[in-house]
């Protein structure tokens, strides 16, 4: 914390800026508070009897899916970044973006064309059992899909992108003659990679894992559909079969304790990274991969793509190319018109709201609003179910209300305004995803060094216009890269759209679940293809952006200061 | 002076809202509104039906959770008419929370015989379903399992398939059984199920059966409509072949008969096209729409007379039905809740 940050702070700006931060946070974290004010009023105390019975099961299965996932979508993701920024070989660059795909492929459609695809009637087995003989399961040994081991797998595969995109950014981002240096002192590649890159990195990595952690700990179609028992799946128990929302409320509060432990772990790691963009490093140096090794680096990036993207993309587009004329219809369209809408609607939102709490944090700075704005992310790991009545809560008192005062003084009903429409989805997906573009505002504008707000002021602009003129164009990029990230999220979100839509309103999310959760994967495929296709829109533009920074920084000397920003997700 | 300007703007607010709310209502025209916890599939045909009949349109709001909160939180002014269920403890809710209304309908008394609907008409059954063992035809001689009681017989050892225990199908089941044998005996016979469980339970009833096909397992219990809806699937052929590996058992017919459990439907409290969605009840209730539920659903039909399609004669014939109250079922579901907790059924 620098001197010049805290004497912004009692500036009357700074005093301004302060309330901003205060509203917006406050009216995100509405259907939070919503939830913790239902957990003070349980129907019964849960507690003795899961602590006698299945919490730590449930917290057992939670804590090793989380290790699973944050395992293997670190190596992937940080070998996969590390490989397409910094050697060469060849498919290079296809895999730069393309190893971006898997982002849109929502982990509940992997999940069910995996167990499609490899369960005993699949064709996978089917085939070895014509192949080698055997005649039913009892013969042979064959890796159960739905299981703990198989939803690891389902969710690295399509989570891996966070730390990807992460990673890399760190890495291209890295002055290139710190690694010389570290070679010129000895140091093999692994060892300068271990040793100097990797350490540098670890910052934007941790933001890239904390993102893939929350999404774990939120998810429940996948981990529902493998019979794997987390936490999320005792908050619905509790809720549904045992009719006490209030104590599946204190589950869901109390798994926000690793949540907030994430957050403060991920701005821990920020922390130490306050050194500010210099000017483009020099040429870099490559290391180029040949022969043996530069085969296994294609292959590595080709069976990540493959498995996250390839396989369940080809999957789906057989059953939806089977019977295309009659699942395209003006509704599945309007279906289709419906998500784009929210998305993007969505996604606004939450860059405007995001902008308003990252740069009110940047001047208004101290513990309290710290404190908000980290208040504020909760929404990102609160169930998405729990979340929802969180929303229907303050949206249908405050309709409730008017309505009454209408009916009251003006003899007319107004109904219900916010919670019977489509604002309710509106709104809890800002709340829900805020957290994904402040954070990515706030990395973004870290990297803005102080002195331009104090060259800005000092010529007589004060905080909105220095926002607009400088600041705005400078984290452009970091904007628009959380945009992108909250537009696909809000593509694949299912639980609460499903809970909050008015009449005959569907989105993709929803078109595909009803399908799907009954065995019909085929008429659900084209739903699911949308949705990918539809996300891949933003993962392109993302990777536009990123474009060109790898090798040819020296042409386009004025992209380095989006560089960072990339680095903006968190 | 303040509290007038601010009244007068809320006055604005709301008239701008009320046009826009009535712009929205007025354009509709006789309908009714649905609030489901049954999937599209099974309650379509019969609401497309309904719309032939009356011209009276039909809008779902379909979910599988939080219907019952959404409802209570919109208060006098939700939009829903109709909540349609696919058991008994979704509708216990609902009366306990007081977002009911009774129906006083010479038709639906007629049509619904007493026990499928509550004394003060605040639910109504529409379809019965049995909860049944599915046996492997190979591996399970006929006559060999004949009860629940004996799922839980060690013989069974890493035989048997189900679905969650937290499934309102399953503690259905297991609030039977507490209503017959209490807790101590009903946690005894569970933990014995679990010890003969062949894998965690997992997936929905028709992947049970599919499981047996497959030689995962030789018995799993799942709900009687799901064998015709294999039986019958032409778009999935495979399903077909999941059907035919099995035999069906009707279990405890030499006792209390086999568990029953309803989907039905209750009218809301403050639901604004009350007598639509009493017609709609009505429907439901009719001829017609029984016999659709029989022929295209698999279910059984509340209303006496009406004849059980043409596939479920074949393959189900006559049974004896527990008819034990439904209510008193669903009273037992916590409890059962808790056991599946206990013995740790689910992991």
């Amino acid at each position: 914390m620098s001197k010049q940050e805290s004497a912004m702070g009692s500036s009357p700006s700074g005093r301004r800026w302060f309330w901003v931060v205060l509203i917006v946070a406050l009216l995100v974290a509405l259907p939070v508070l919503s939830v913790f004010a239902l957990a003070f009023f349980p129907e019964e105390n849960i507690w003795p009897h899961l602590w006698d019975t299945v919490l730590f099961h449930y917290i057992g299965a939670t804590l090793t899916l989380s290790l699973g996932v944050a395992l293997c979508t670190l190596v992937t993701g940080v070998a996969a970044a590390w490989l397409v920024s910094m050697c060469r070989f060849p498919g290079r660059r296809f895999f730069e973006w393309g190893l971006l795909l898997p982002f849109a492929v929502p982990a509940y459609v992997i999940a069910y064309v995996y167990t499609d695809l490899l369960e005993y009637a699949g064709p996978v087995q089917q085939f070895l059992r014509e192949t080698f003989g055997w005649q039913t399961s009892r013969d042979y040994w064959f890796p159960e899909i739905r299981s703990m081991g198989g939803a690891i797998a389902m969710l690295s595969l399509v989570l891996y992108p966070y730390v990807y995109m992460l990673a890399r950014a760190a890495f291209l981002e890295q002055c290139g003659s710190i690694r010389a240096a570290s070679r010129s002192l000895g140091c093999s590649p692994w060892q300068s990679f271990l040793r100097v890159s990797l350490p540098m990195a670890r910052p934007a990595v941790a933001v890239g894992l904390s993102l893939v952690l929350m999404e774990t700990l939120n998810d429940f179609g996948t981990v529902d559909f493998f019979a794997v028992r987390t936490l999320s799946v005792g908050i619905y128990d509790t809720w549904l079969s045992r009719g006490n929302l209030g104590g599946a409320a204190q589950i869901a509060c109390s798994t926000l304790v690793f949540v907030v432990l994430l957050v403060t772990l991920e701005r821990m790691a920020r922390r130490r990274q306050r050194h500010f963009v210099q000017s483009p490093g020099a040429k870099r140096d490559y290391y180029v991969l040949r022969g043996g090794r530069a085969l296994a680096a294609t292959i590595f990036c080709s069976l990540v793509l493959l498995g996250g993207f390839g396989v369940p993309t080809l999957v789906l587009l057989q059953y939806a190319l089977g019977n295309f004329a009659s699942y395209w219809t003006d509704d599945f369209l309007s279906i289709a018109g419906n998500s784009f809408l929210l998305s993007s609607v969505a996604a606004l939102a939450t860059a405007l709201l995001g902008l308003l709490l990252a740069y009110g944090k940047r001047l208004a700075s101290g513990n309290t609003v710290r404190a908000l704005v980290g208040f504020s992310k909760l929404g990102y790991a609160m169930p998405g179910a729990v979340m929802a009545i969180g929303v229907i809560i303050p949206l249908a008192a405050f309709d409730n209300t008017l309505d009454d005062f209408a009916r009251r003084y003006l003899d007319t009903s107004t109904g219900l305004l916010l919670s019977g429409s489509v604002f309710a989805i509106l709104f809890a997906y800002t709340a829900r995803f805020l957290a994904v573009s402040t954070g990515a505002i706030e990395s973004s504008l870290d990297k803005v060094t102080p002195s331009m707000d104090r060259a800005s002021r000092s010529l007589g602009r004060n905080s909105w216009q220095t926002l607009w003129a400088v600041h705005l164009p400078l984290v452009r990029a970091g904007i628009l890269s959380g945009a992108i990230v909250v537009f696909v999220d809000c593509m694949k979100e299912l639980p609460a759209t499903l809970l909050l839509r008015p009449f005959g309103f569907d989105t993709l999310a929803t078109y595909v679940y009803q399908f799907a959760s009954d065995e019909m994967l085929e008429r659900s495929a084209l739903g699911a293809l949308m949705i990918v296709l539809v996300g891949l829109l933003p993962v392109i533009l993302l990777s536009r952006a990123m474009r060109g920074r790898g090798d040819d920084t020296e042409e386009k000397p004025a992209e380095v200061a989006e560089l960072p920003t990339t680095a903006a997700i968190g | 002076m303040l509290s007038r300007s601010l009244s007068k703007g809320f006055s604005c607010i709301a008239v701008a809202a009320a046009t826009f709310g009535f712009a929205l209502t007025s354009a509709a025209a006789e309908q009714v509104n649905i609030y489901s916890y049954r999937q599209p599939f099974l309650i379509e045909p019969v609401l497309d039906a309904f719309t032939d009949e009356t011209g009276i349109e039909t809008r779902v709001v379909y979910a599988s959770k939080g219907l019952v909160e959404r409802l209570e939180r919109e208060g006098r002014n939700s939009p829903a008419d109709l909540v349609l269920t696919s058991n008994t403890s979704n509708l216990m809710q609902l009366v306990d929370e007081e977002l009911t209304q009774p129906v006083d309908s010479e038709v639906l008394e007629e049509n619904i015989p007493a026990q499928f609907r509550d004394e003060e008409g605040n639910w109504f059954g529409l379809t019965t379903r049995a909860r049944l063992i599915y046996a492997s035809k190979d591996r399970v001689k006929p006559g060999e399992i004949t009860s629940y009681e004996e799922l839980a017989d060690p013989k069974w050892k890493g035989r048997i398939c189900t679905r969650s225990g937290k499934h309102p199908y399953s503690l259905s089941l297991i609030a039977s059984m507490i209503a017959y044998h209490g807790e101590a005996k009903t946690k005894e016979w569970l933990e014995g199920v679990k010890a003969n469980l062949a894998r965690k339970p997992q997936g929905n009833d028709r992947a049970q059966v599919k499981a047996i096909s497959e030689g995962v397992c030789d018995l799993s219990l799942g709900n009687s409509y799901y064998f015709g809806k294999m039986i019958t699937n032409e778009e999935e052929p495979e399903q077909i072949e999941w059907a035919k590996s099995v035999n069906l058992v009707f279990p405890n017919q030499d006792d209390r008969g086999t568990h029953m459990f309803i989907s039905g439907a209750a009218v809301t409290k403050h639901a604004p096209n009350r007598d639509n969605a009493v017609k709609l009840l009505e429907f439901l209730s009719g001829e017609q729409a029984q016999y659709l539920y029989a022929e295209k659903n698999f279910e059984f039909p509340v209303r006496p007379g009406v004849e059980r399609s043409e596939l479920i004669q074949e393959t189900m014939g006559e049974f004896k039905e527990d008819d034990l109250s439904l209510t008193e079922i669903a009273s037992y579901v916590p409890a059962a809740s808790k056991l599946v907790d206990e013995v740790a059924f689910d992991f």
